[in-house]
């Protein structure tokens, strides 16, 4: 699936909740459901400090594409970060380095990236993207 | 009806007490983050900018005398507030951080030297930390910290034992922001006092729930914001002993603290203007005395016995919170209550609620350094002021029940 169909599956799905609870109860099934990052995965390289909440970002490449996992101390900035990590893990850089995320927004969760949450997420995405930006280059060099 | 106090009117004073927040009633518990502004402050800001806005002290048209009289007004009226012995020995700041960085760089540097010790507590807030410890580094002073026990309470033993003939200064919170502990200030300056230290007082969470006396007090200088006792925002002031502020050099240059310049050699203006340079936050010093007078109408005791009423009730409530336990249990306490429950991060918390309508404030308050003398990484705080109630505070409680079902 492309960057995009995974972002109107979960918007699809968020279509289901017809009120705030049911939503948040999701975001937080999501976050109990997401695999824990590694412990040495956990490093001070990694951590992505939130005022609030601390959050970890480990990527690395498989084959030809750029994959991501992450964790946080706190559970709904958790299933915030596992929908990112389900959006954007296993593409190519480019493709990640290029995505429009317009998720967030069409399910209402805009303003857990915005600045005042301090939650850090707003922080990985940018990071995320960077990943992307610094391992186009990578093989670009590597190609010629 | 709550003692002297018509609660249901006084929430009519204050408009953005019905914002509808997330499809609810707004229950504002962010109250010592900043207060809400009543009408009678609004109307002054806006009155100010609608009928006499003007440049302070240099201008002689009638609007500049008006501008120029009512930001003096605001003087007297701070001074009054805090029984400061003269109107001079109150400079304008934009809140409490910035009087205590007036202090540490102006004063400090002057006065402190290698060697020379700085006293402060565990619960400061990090505006009363990183100040000195700047100060330090650059003066290689040495910073010397008062312990606390579990209650969130000074032991003043050990602060006793701080004490030395190097003890140059001691910086203080009045009121801790994240556990509402009420420092025995009083104590702490007379035994400063006694060594000759000299005493600032971090007054920015004190000032809206506490009758101040500097006399009294005997404090040397005292920090505070207006935002945090229903004034406007950007805007605080500093009371000195006249005697240090005339010793102290000026801490910023510019138009106002100069009587004379030349190329040469630039002559200083007299208090309190010569720590007062640029074109100050006029509108807001304006209005902040209608927000001293709003305070005054209602009676700072009256205000007081409410808020503890609250407190009390709220502290009584959340005990039925199952792994809930509160962080700050002094004896002496104002209106603000910390909290953390187990299993559960405070950011959570903070959006959950917030869902449901409720402000709170989530994470370490600024006050890191406190956080990890209780192995914590932060808090969820309530704090009331005087146009909360009961209803809120169920509220609350129905909200915490929710949060806890959901993250269950």
């Amino acid at each position: 699936m492309t960057i995009n169909e995974i972002q109107d599956e979960l918007i699809s799905d968020f279509e289901l909740f017809d009120d705030w609870e049911s939503k948040y109860e999701y975001i937080i099934d999501l976050g109990k459901e997401f695999p824990p990052l590694e412990e040495q995965f956990k490093t001070e390289e990694n951590i992505i400090k939130g005022c609030q909440s601390r959050v970890w970002l480990n990527a690395y490449l498989d084959g030809e594409l750029l994959k991501f996992e992450a964790d946080s101390d706190a559970i709904i900035v958790r299933g915030l970060v596992s929908m990112l990590v389900k959006v954007l893990s296993g593409h190519t850089p480019e493709e990640i380095a290029s995505a429009n995320l317009y998720f967030m927004e069409r399910v209402g969760l805009h303003q857990h990236l915005a600045q005042t949450r301090s939650n850090g997420l707003a922080s990985m995405l940018k990071q995320m993207k960077t990943y992307g930006v610094a391992y186009q280059a990578k093989s670009f060099n590597a190609a010629s | 009806m709550s003692n002297n106090l018509d609660i249901a009117s006084i929430r009519n004073d204050f408009p953005i007490l019905n914002e509808i927040v997330n499809g609810k009633q707004l229950v504002y518990f962010d109250n010592a983050a900043t207060t809400q502004k009543p009408h009678l402050v609004l109307d002054a800001l806006s009155g100010y900018y609608e009928h006499y806005n003007a440049n302070i002290h240099r201008g002689i048209h009638h609007l500049a005398e008006k501008a120029t009289s009512a930001f003096e007004q605001s003087r007297r009226r701070l001074q009054t507030f805090l029984n400061a012995p003269l109107s001079e020995e109150i400079i304008f700041t934009y809140g409490t951080t910035d009087g205590i960085n007036l202090v540490a760089s102006s004063y400090g540097r002057t006065f402190l030297k290698a060697g020379d010790e700085v006293i402060i507590s565990t619960m400061e807030h990090h505006s009363n930390i990183v100040p000195w410890q700047m100060l330090c580094e650059e003066k290689g002073c040495i910073l010397k910290v008062i312990p606390i026990n579990d209650e969130g309470e000074l032991l003043m033993d050990e602060y006793e034992k701080l004490l030395t003939d190097r003890t140059k200064f001691v910086s203080v919170v009045h009121v801790s922001n994240s556990l509402g502990t009420i420092n025995p200030v009083k104590e702490i300056i007379a035994k400063a006092h006694a060594v000759g230290a000299k005493v600032l007082l971090d007054g920015a969470q004190a000032s809206s729930h506490l009758h101040l006396d500097v006399q009294d007090l005997d404090c040397d200088f005292y920090s505070l914001s207006l935002h945090k006792i229903y004034g406007p925002t950007g805007m605080g002031i500093l009371y000195g002993k006249k005697e240090l502020l005339d010793a102290m050099p000026p801490y910023r240059g510019g138009g106002e603290m100069i009587k004379e310049v030349t190329f040469e050699k630039t002559t200083y203006n007299e208090l309190p203007y010569k720590f007062e340079a640029g074109t100050p936050n006029i509108a807001d010093v304006v209005a902040s005395k209608f927000a001293l007078d709003y305070v005054d109408t209602l009676g700072k005791s009256n205000i007081a016995a409410h808020e503890n009423m609250l407190l009390q009730y709220a502290t009584e409530a959340v005990k039925e919170i199952e792994g809930l336990r509160i962080i700050g249990q002094a004896k002496e306490k104002v209106s603000v209550l910390s909290f953390v429950i187990d299993g559960i991060h405070h950011q959570d918390m903070g959006v959950l609620l917030d869902q449901q309508g409720i402000a709170v404030r989530t994470g370490h308050h600024c006050t890191q350094p406190l956080m990890r003398r209780f192995n914590i990484t932060g808090t969820t705080r309530a704090s009331f002021a005087v146009y909360n109630t009961t209803d809120e505070i169920d509220l609350l409680i129905q909200g915490l029940h929710k949060v806890k079902r959901m993250l269950g």
